[in-house]
């Protein structure tokens, strides 16, 4: 949100050579003050935040790709309504955390060569098709579930571009929710064949759902650090079992079975148990190797190239402007 | 000036008349007017503004967070500034 010149400071000695800045840097963070793009950072805090914000930034952009899919063929033309004005919103969340990456002395350009190449990477959950007017429904109800569970102890992120980004964003999701819930309402509350496709979809999109949280607790690599410098808030497991606890009872609700034989309630606990998620299917969707991998980066790729004559014509007509400016 | 990337602006929002205009982000754009009107369709998508400013990043000179003690720590100890650091008898009004 500032320009990458003023950004780029002097962190570059690693951090052991900095004790005193480093102090002073954990101090502020355990004092809940935000760190703005000018002040010193670790050089770890910064990557990491450049590698989660893009990452994040990528998930909004590619998943308006299994959405997208069915504007055309919404049921109503409120619906289609709707479902635009959500897309539209995904593309807004990718742009301001894009911007907000920016201050951290990356440009927009080396970004987009990241996902293009594939070499950075971005949610497993995009990486499903939506095969009927059902999943838009269950998309909008679990996945963006999941994402506000996950994005709303962002808003208190020590980064302040990033927190402010997820408030913006946190505001436009809970619409998000609440229309893909409203289509699974209908479609429980409809004929036998609709009740079925509204049970389908949520068979297939449970499991991939709960993986968007991340990997177990034992085996994530990042959270110790990261919630050292309260970039993160909870534990991914933490956040996957609160999920569980408020959408089993909002499937109940719909008359749907979610897709579990081992879930139950735990009268002690006060919590749902559930079953073992299918790591190896996340790691393989994380490695390329999910049901739509390809043709998302595909669509993405094509996309970049259509739109590459926009983008030069527009530099070239202000480019003609501003010479036409300073010879008037 | 030939450029192949979109500069970076910083977009600037009113939310309502009688409040001032307000920091809410950035974005890239070819120039001022199309700057203007992707911060439209970015940042007033639900009617949060009734007027838009935008301004090239570079044009924007910013202090140093490092200047920080000289900058602002004179202020700290001028408490005289304040009306509250003025004893009011009892029996006083309307000061
Ligand atoms: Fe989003
Ligand atoms: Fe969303």
């Amino acid at each position: 949100m500032y320009t990458q010149g003023l950004d780029q400071r002097g962190d570059g000695k690693a951090a052991a050579d900095r004790p005193e800045l480093l102090a002073r840097f954990q101090e502020k963070v355990d004092a809940e003050e935000k760190i703005e793009p000018k002040d010193w950072m670790p050089a770890e805090y910064r990557k990491t935040l450049v590698r989660q914000i893009s990452q994040h930034a990528h998930s909004e952009i590619v998943g308006m790709l299994p959405e997208g899919n069915w504007i055309t063929r919404a049921p109503t033309l409120k619906r289609k309504a709707i479902l635009l004005a959500k897309v539209q919103d995904e593309a807004g969340h990718g742009l301001y955390l894009y911007s907000a990456a920016e201050t951290l002395g990356v440009s927009r350009d080396e970004l987009v060569e990241q996902l293009l190449t594939g070499k950075a990477k971005y949610s497993s959950i995009f990486n499903y098709p939506t095969l009927t007017w059902a999943d838009i429904g269950a998309i909008g109800w679990l996945v963006d579930g999941a994402a506000i569970m996950n994005q709303i102890p962002l808003c208190r992120c020590s980064y302040g571009p990033y927190a402010r980004a997820m408030v913006r964003i946190c505001k436009e999701e809970s619409f998000h929710q609440r229309q893909g819930y409203e289509i699974m309402l209908m479609l429980s509350r409809g004929t036998d064949a609709q009740k079925d496709m509204a049970q389908d979809a949520l068979n297939r999109w449970w499991w991939p759902s709960l993986m968007m949280f991340g990997p177990g607790d034992a085996d994530s690599k990042h959270t110790a650090q990261s919630m050292a410098w309260k970039i993160k808030r909870f534990t991914n497991d933490e956040l996957r079992q609160k999920f569980v606890d408020v959408t089993v009872p909002q499937a109940e609700f719909l008359g749907l079975k979610v897709p579990d034989p081992d879930l139950r309630w735990n009268e002690e606990t006060g919590h749902y148990e559930f079953g073992e998620i299918d790591w190896e299917e996340f790691y393989q969707v994380l490695k390329g190797n999910g049901p739509c991998n390809r043709e998302r980066l595909e669509a993405r790729q094509k996309a970049h190239d259509e739109g590459a004559w926009v983008r030069e014509a527009a530099a070239a007509y202000a480019d003609k402007q501003a010479r036409r400016r300073a010879a008037a | 000036m030939d450029r192949k990337h979109w500069p970076l602006f910083e977009v600037f929002i009113r939310s309502r008349a009688g409040l001032s205009h307000r920091h809410v982000g950035s974005l890239h754009a070819a120039d001022a007017d199309m700057a203007l009107d992707h911060a439209r369709d970015l940042y007033t998508r639900r009617s949060e503004g009734v007027s838009i400013w935008v301004i090239d990043s570079k044009s924007i000179v910013a202090s140093d967070p490092d200047d920080n003690p000289e900058l602002f720590e004179p202020a700290e100890d001028k408490i005289y500034r304040h009306p509250t650091f003025y004893e009011v008898p009892d029996g006083v009004e309307n000061l």
